[in-house]
Parts: C-alpha cells; structure tokens; sequence
C-alpha cells in the first residue's frame, strides 16, 4: 500500500495511506481523544473531539475522518507538519469539550459509568476549569426502552452513535436509530422495541458515557472497588476472552477482553450477563438421597456412600457422562479415575454428535475464526451460528459485509444477519451438493476459498456419522482441504464443526468417549433404564435426558442444582468456571487458561480435588496431589494442551485422513434437519439459574416459542 | 423547533391509492437497483400529500416497499420538519417568522391564526379546516410578511389582512395568491417606476423613434467592440519582418 511521510509533533513517521489522521499519530505516539471514532465501526466524524493542527491548514482537522491520502505534503515538498499537544489543538478541544459539557448532566456521582466514562477521563484533560461560559438550562431527554440487558439514561448521551452503527454494521440488527435534528436528536429504538441482538450488551461497552448501562449491574458496584480476572467463557465454544470483576465472593460483571483471533472485542449477551446466575441454585454442600429426599451430609459420607455403590458394581455395568462446562483438568482426572476402575462406558457427547476423536480435524473448526475472514464461499449444514456462537456469527456478517462470501444454509431458516440462500432442510440436498447436481456444489467449486461449517443439528442425529462422511466428502470434493498452513500463509482448509459445549473438544481430545464395547450417552441411559447400568458419574452433565436413569444409582457433581442434581442420588457440590483454574480448548483448538476470580460456595471444592479425593476413598488414588502436578500429567499425556493461545496448524489434505472422518450409512431423507438450541439465553445450567436469562428468553425468544419447542 | 415524535393514537392502517402508489413507483425506477432506500423522501412526501400527515403505518409500509428497517424511515420522517406527524386541518398555514417576516410583522399574523384557527400552532382547528405552524424562510421575503397555505403564498399581509384571508377561506372562497395589498408581484406599491415604457415589452425598443429615444440598435448593440481589458499594445510582427 502506497505511504507518505508525516511530521507528527515534530517525529517523522511513514504511514499508509489508508490509515486515518488518528490512527497516523497513534503510530506517532501521540495520544488522540475521541468519542465517536471507532476502530471497528464506519466513520461519522461527528464529535469533534479528535481535532488536531495540520499546520498551514485554515481550521483545525477532525483526524478521525482525514484519511492520510488526503494530507498533501508541503509546498517545498517537506512532510506535513500535524501537531496534536499545541495550544492551537488544547484550545480547540476545550472548546468542543465545553459544547458537549453544555447539556451534559452533572451526574458522575450517580452515573455507572463513573470510573470508567471517556467524558470523565477526557474533561480532566481537556475541561475548562477556570470558568464555563454557559449557564442555560441543560437539556433533558426521556429514558427509552432497549430491552432487559441495556439502561438507557438519555439526558446523559452525547450522540456519538457509536451504538446506531454497532447495532447496524456489527450487530446487523438495524433496531437503534437517531430521531430528530439538532438538539433535539435522540437515540431510540424503533419506539420502544428492545434491541433485539444477542449482542446487545456491546453497546454499553462502546458508549463513551453513562447513556447506555447495563441493566441488571445498575448501581451495583464502582470499577475501583471490583477484582479483575482474566478467564474464558464458556457459554459456547468460541471461549471469548473474558474479564470476570468480582467483589467478595460475588462476581459483578463480565466484560470482554480483547483478543483479534477470537472475539475481537465483543462478547455475547449470554456470556455477559449469565453470571448472576452463578450466585443462584448453587450447590453448597454435599447431598445424598435418603428415603427419596436429598439430605445434606458431610463430604465424608457422601464419598461413603458413593464407595459403598462402586465396590457392589461391576465396572461394566458402571458409566460416566461429562457435561459441557467441564474444563480438561477434571475431564482428564475422570477419565483416569474411571479407566483405574476399569469403566468403558464414557460419553462427552451429551447431545449424541457423531464425533470421534479418531482425527483431530475431523471434530474442529479447522479454518479457525480469524480465518473466517479469507473465506468467500460458506455452507451451513444444520447449524444456526447466531445462536450457537453468536460471535462468531458476527465474524462471518463482517466477512460478508467486507467481501463477497457468498452463504447458503441447509437447515432450518434463521435470520443470521446476512443474507442466505436457503437450500431447504431435507437431507435429499446435501446429498445433491455431494454429488455435484446441486448449483451451489458449483459456487462452492468456483470459489477460492469455500468452506462448510457443520452444526450440533446435524450430527447429534442418528445418521450424524453418514452426514459427517458426506460433508468430508464434500470437502475434499469441492477443494475446501487446500495447502497446509494458515489462511494467511497461503493455506487453507475449510471443514468446520462447531461446537456448543465448551468442554466439548478437550473431552475429544483427551478421548472422553466409549471404549471397546462401551456405551454411548443414548446407550448409558437405555442400559439404566433396562436395569444393565447401575452406576453413573455425571461430571456436570444436565443436557441429556437424566430424568429417564431408571434405577441406576446417579452421582452429580457440578456447580448447579439442575436437571442432573435433582434426578441424583448423591450430589458433589462442584465450582463454577470463575471458580476454577482451567484449561478450556475451543472449538478450533485453542487452548486457553481460564484464572479463578472467586472461591467456590461453601464445601463447594474445585472439580480435580474432588475426584482426587474421591479416588483415594475408592482405594484407586489418582496420582497427582496438586493442580500443578494434574497438569503436568496432561501435558506429558497430551503436549497440545500446553501451546496456551495458539490454534493446530493445519496439516494439509490428506486423503487418509479425510476419507477416515465419520462412517457410511443410510441417510434419513424423510427426517429435516433442525437446529439444535431452542432458546439461545437458556442453554446450560448457569444461563438457567441467571434471572437476566430468564427475562432476555422472555423478552426475546418468548413464551410462545418455547410452547412448541415443548 | 421541538421535539419530533410520532403521534400518540394512530390510524390503524395505511395504503397508497392506485394513482399514488403507481407515483412510488416511478419514483423508486429513478434510482439503481439496491439503492431503493434513497426514494425514502419522496414516498413519504407523496404519503403526506394523501394523508396531510405522515403516520406510523404509513411508515411501515414506506420501509417495507423500500426494504429498509422501520428505525430509519422514522429517522428520516423526524429530521425533515416539512413531514407533518400530526394531523392537519384542510388548510395548513405556514406562516413565516424568520427575520424578514418578522421585521415586517409577522408577529401581527400569526396573532390572527392563534385568534382565528388556534391558540397553539399544531393543533387542528374547532371546525377542522385549520391548522397552523411557524416555519423558518420561505424565500418570498420582498413580499414580507407573508405565508403559505396549503402550496400557495399570500403576500403582504398584516394582522386584518390575515384574518380576512382566514375567514374567507372558512366561508369556502378560494382567494387570489399572491401580495394581498394590491400591488403587482414585488413591484412597488402604486406602480411600477421604471422600465414603463411600454415599447420595452412590444420588442421594438432600441428603434429610432421620433422622440431621439435610444442611440443604439439592437443590433448595433451586439456587436463585439474591445473588451476593456484588451491592451493598447502594438501587435506582434513574425520574425525576420521589416521594422
């Protein structure tokens, strides 16, 4: 890209031309102030705060919207001189401060934002505080309705719109908008509707004051008074990098963190605001079933009771099941625990997905979620991203709005925020599209870099291994297995799973699946209820069908009283994702480390060291006595899992390796696909505890939804 | 200027008539496919022009035949104060108040229109076929003070002039637009002072009359003579020439 030389106070740079004036003295080291601008958002140049001296310009210069190819140099041919620390710009800017101050209230001391508001930092800096030539009446604007997640207090807003274009350009959910002109301008919902996103709660983190806050953390705490940890989600299987801000033992808020491989800067409305749920249906102590009830009792007798079951059963007629918050510290311990026990019946697939850990690219998201970006032809197969990874999804419309991807969905038709060709449901399709008589196995074959993402709703089916060997098959047909290395370096490959559980790919990986003759999850609860499985383990396993276990005698441990608590015999309180350090892979196969920010509740103890000393009274002692010592096993057993942060390299086509991925069958043709999540806000058993959640499903997915999903 | 907001209670549906509708058309053909969104205006001012005001499925209907959200029809029916979002009576008075005007006495005017249609601006008249709004320059400021009812502009008015046009138009007379104090459009009042010749209109002016009139022809006239900024300088002579 073409550049040209700048003097940016009195320091010569050499920036592109494409950068804009601010992102210019950015690379200068210069320190620009705005509210309006944005790096992920179009320009709208309409605060002024940016002002900086382009010398020998009449006026001072918005540099948020002079592009560096618009600064010619000077007449004698030297650079142009910009200057952004002179009198000239400090004057300028104190007078756009002072305009914006006018109709500002004075409601820091009662203002969430207060803390960590760009008005507050910026008028310490650029506030006239000698004196303030207006003393009129401010003006006052009536508070709008957005929705359960977002508060809205308007007289406070500065109409940056920074929210308008994130809802219409990010979001793709055109629901914000300017009314009015002038000092009349207001920014609404199309009246009173809520802001129908699942990320919705972005726009409380781009609003430069307190205008847009967030509804269920109002006047809850002060940013100084809060602890910050960095950790991971796992709402879904993108493990967005998260910050958790607790004070006490109760986490306050998550925010996002930024990281351009996964999230960017925006995380969903789940992973946001589903953490009051951790403070609800917690289990705080260990329980066991006596005459029907669950009775609290010691840890002592707990693992009695459990010793007791496990020595009167043979391992064969014994299961475990992990469910999908697990991270693979206590995968990796229950595994151990059960393989010393000689169980075979193991299952991480609560959903029933097809998967097996035979190949490692054959259950990921292979093109990774940066890669995304180079793509420009995409088929969705029984999967509704905006749903099962909603920022992922907004990766995928920013890739759509940059180039020229071209989407098509097999499935069941969703508003995924850009458009989509859709191909019907019926199966009959993806067999067309395999065998090429489909038009779109055409675009995919014209395109230079298709890819495919499978979703839960076609493998957790019963042909799910047939439909995952035809969309291999598809793959390597349609030239989605390119060269090995990264999208960047040339390469490509463009077979996706996504996944929904974040514990999913570390149970793959660390092989959490039925060994020789073992029972899957559907055959672990047909087995318990024909009376052939006695004994369960559920390592926070909810989703499945737990009420349907017949006699068998069910240990929970989690962190939630939910479906698989309250069908248990004995229950393990376990801790939650904040409570824990841990290891989560996502669903391209990053590994991440997620820091514990707070202390489980009560007896409540951190998942390992329960199995560790589970496994001592079952006389199987698991041979690490300490997180350190747990890891560095799975790091021997496992290297993968110590490349913190960085996704596989992708490997190249090999024909073995593709043709290996799922198994033949028939196709049910008659039975459409579906897509897996009913209701976004309620998808695990924190979301379920969360009254935000309960209010968002209200609000957004609706009672009359949820009927005919019942 | 204050608030813009849509009305309270609404009709309960909206469609273009035939004629109306196929005008929508024509205006949406001017712009190139996907870019429908730019005859927002137009559809909104035809709209109007069937309703007298712009309303809620009004505006739903214009975003669903431009495929655009309802968010941004209303932000375009609230920016633009010639959209009309309350109803108006069957003669819409726009009197101009901006500086001109209100140098000259508009203040006098719309002092009738509160005495005559209603004490405040918006707000449809007892008998319906009123109602009154100040607006910003109309462009007629050499006929000051003046406003505009429905598209037509009466001129040179004062507070009894005003109230005479009002009642006139209740009775159901149509008066004549224009300056309502007699003169001809801004000439001055009593007549015209110059250019009174009449031959100046029968295309003979410019002929030798027997009154000495003009000196010059028409066509005379429009001869190229020297410009004045052409130089006294002597005119180049190619080389070699003798001198």
């Amino acid at each position: 890209m073409p550049s040209r030389k700048l003097i940016v106070d009195s320091k010569e740079i050499e920036a592109d031309d494409g950068l804009t004036l601010l992102q210019a003295c950015e690379l200068a080291g210069a320190e620009i102030p705005r509210f309006c601008y944005h790096e992920r958002l179009s320009v709208a140049g309409n605060c002024r705060m940016c002002l900086v001296e382009w010398v020998g310009a009449p006026k001072p210069q918005a540099s948020c919207a002079l592009q560096v190819r618009d600064i010619f140099p000077n007449k004698d041919g030297t650079p142009a001189k910009i200057n952004t620390k002179s009198d000239y710009v400090r004057k300028a800017r104190e007078g756009v401060m002072e305009f914006l101050l006018i109709n500002h209230p004075l409601d820091c001391p009662i203002c969430d934002q207060g803390g960590e508001c760009d008005l507050q930092d910026q008028a310490l800096l650029y506030g006239r505080a000698a004196f303030h030539r207006f003393n009129e009446n401010k003006r006052a604007v009536e508070d709008k309705h957005m929705g359960p997640l977002v508060k809205t207090i308007m007289t406070r807003c500065i109409q940056c719109t920074r929210c308008v274009r994130f809802a219409t350009e990010v979001a793709g959910v055109p629901d914000l908008g300017a009314t009015g002109r002038g000092e009349d301008m207001e920014i609404t919902t199309y009246l009173e509707k809520a802001f129908a996103s699942e990320l919705s709660g972005n726009v409380v983190d781009l609003c430069p004051v307190g205008a847009l806050t967030s509804k269920p953390y109002a006047f809850n705490a002060r940013p100084w008074e809060l602890g910050k940890t960095q950790s991971v989600d796992v709402m879904d299987a993108q493990g967005c990098n998260i910050r958790v801000d607790t004070r006490g033992p109760q986490v306050m808020r998550v925010l996002p963190r930024l990281n351009e491989a996964v999230n960017e800067e925006w995380i969903g409305d789940k992973t946001r605001h589903a953490c009051d749920g951790l403070m609800r249906q917690r289990l705080d102590r260990p329980y066991v079933r006596k005459n029907g009830r669950l009775q609290p009792v010691s840890w002592g007798e707990a693992f009695t009771a459990i010793a007791k079951r496990v020595a009167d059963t043979k391992p064969e007629r014994m299961a475990a099941i992990v469910g999908d918050l697990a991270a693979a510290e206590e995968i990796k311990a229950l595994k151990d625990l059960m393989t010393a026990l000689g169980v075979v019946n193991l299952d991480c697939r609560q959903d029933g997905a097809k998967l097996t850990p035979a190949s490692r690219q054959g259950y990921l998201f292979n093109t990774t979620i940066a890669g995304v970006e180079a793509a420009d032809a995409l088929l969705l197969i029984g999967s509704n991203p905006r749903w099962e990874a909603p920022v992922l999804n907004a990766r995928l419309r920013k890739t759509w709005l940059n180039g020229n991807l071209t989407v098509a969905n097999l499935g069941e038709p969703f508003d995924l925020t850009y458009p989509v060709e859709q191909l019907g449901s019926s199966l009959g399709v993806l067999e067309a599209v395999a065998n090429c008589s489909h038009g779109f196995a055409q675009v995919l074959k014209d395109a230079k870099r298709p890819m495919l993402i499978l979703g839960p709703g076609a493998l957790a089916r019963a042909d799910g291994a047939a439909i995952l060997k035809l969309a291999a098959r598809i793959a390597s047909d349609t030239g989605m297995i390119g060269p090995a290395g990264s999208a960047a370096e040339g390469g490509w490959n463009g077979f996706n799973v996504l996944h929904t559980a974040a514990s999913r790919v570390a149970a793959l990986d660390l092989g959490f699946v039925p060994g020789e003759s073992g029972r899957d999850v559907a055959g672990i609860v047909d087995g318990a209820q024909k009376g052939e499985i006695d004994f369960i383990y559920l390592l926070g396993a909810d989703e499945f069908d737990v009420g349907h276990l017949g006699r068998a005698f069910v240990v929970y441990q989690g962190s939630h009283g939910d479906a698989g608590a309250h069908n248990a015999d004995v229950v393990l309180p376990g801790a939650a994702y904040t409570e824990k350090d841990g290891l989560y892979i996502n669903f391209e196969g990053r590994v991440q480390l997620a820091e514990r920010a707070t202390f489980p509740p009560g007896e409540a103890r951190e998942d390992w060291a329960i199995l560790r000393a589970l496994s001592d009274v079952l006389g199987r002692r698991l041979p690490y006595d300490s997180l350190a010592a747990l890891r560095a096993a799975l790091l021997r057993q496992y290297p993968h899992m110590g490349e913190i942060g960085t996704v596989p390299r992708q490997a190249g086509a090999d024909p073995a390796v593709w043709e290996a991925i799922g198994s033949g069958g028939p196709l049910d043709v008659s039975l459409p696909l579906k897509n897996a999540i009913a209701d976004y806000y309620l998808t695990n058993p924190i979301a379920r505890a969360s009254q935000t959640m309960a209010l968002c499903s209200r609000e957004f997915v609706g009672p009359a939804h949820k009927m005919a999903a019942e | 200027m204050s608030i813009r907001r849509l009305r309270l209670e609404q009709p309960a549906s909206f469609a273009f008539s035939d004629e109306n509708r196929a005008r929508c058309e024509r205006e949406i053909a001017k712009y190139p496919s996907g870019r429908q969104a730019s005859a927002v205006i137009a559809l909104l001012w035809i709209g109007q022009e069937q309703e007298g005001w712009v309303t809620k499925p009004m505006i739903e209907a214009v975003a669903r035949m431009l495929d655009m959200p309802f968010i941004r029809v209303l932000e375009v029916a609230t920016f633009y104060t010639m959209f009309n979002l309350e109803p108006v009576g069957e003669h819409l008075v726009q009197v101009c108040t901006t500086t001109p005007c209100w140098l000259r006495g508009s203040d006098d005017i719309v002092a009738a229109c509160r005495k005559h249609i209603a004490p405040a601006p918006h707000t449809v008249s007892a008998d319906g076929k009123f109602s009154w709004m100040e607006v910003e320059c109309l462009g007629a400021c050499v006929n000051a003070p003046m406003l505009q009812i429905g598209k037509d502009f009466y001129e040179d008015l004062d507070g009894a002039k005003t109230e005479a046009l009002l009642e006139a138009l209740r009775r159901g007379e149509r008066p004549n637009p224009g300056p309502q104090n007699g003169r001809h459009t801004s000439e001055p009042m009593g007549g015209a002072l110059t250019l009174k010749d009449p031959q100046l209109y029968n295309g003979g002016y410019g002929r030798r009359s027997e009154g000495g009139g003009a000196s010059v022809t028409d066509t005379e006239a429009k001869k190229p003579t020297t410009a004045a900024s052409d130089r006294e300088a002597p005119a180049q002579k190619p080389p070699g020439a003798a001198t």
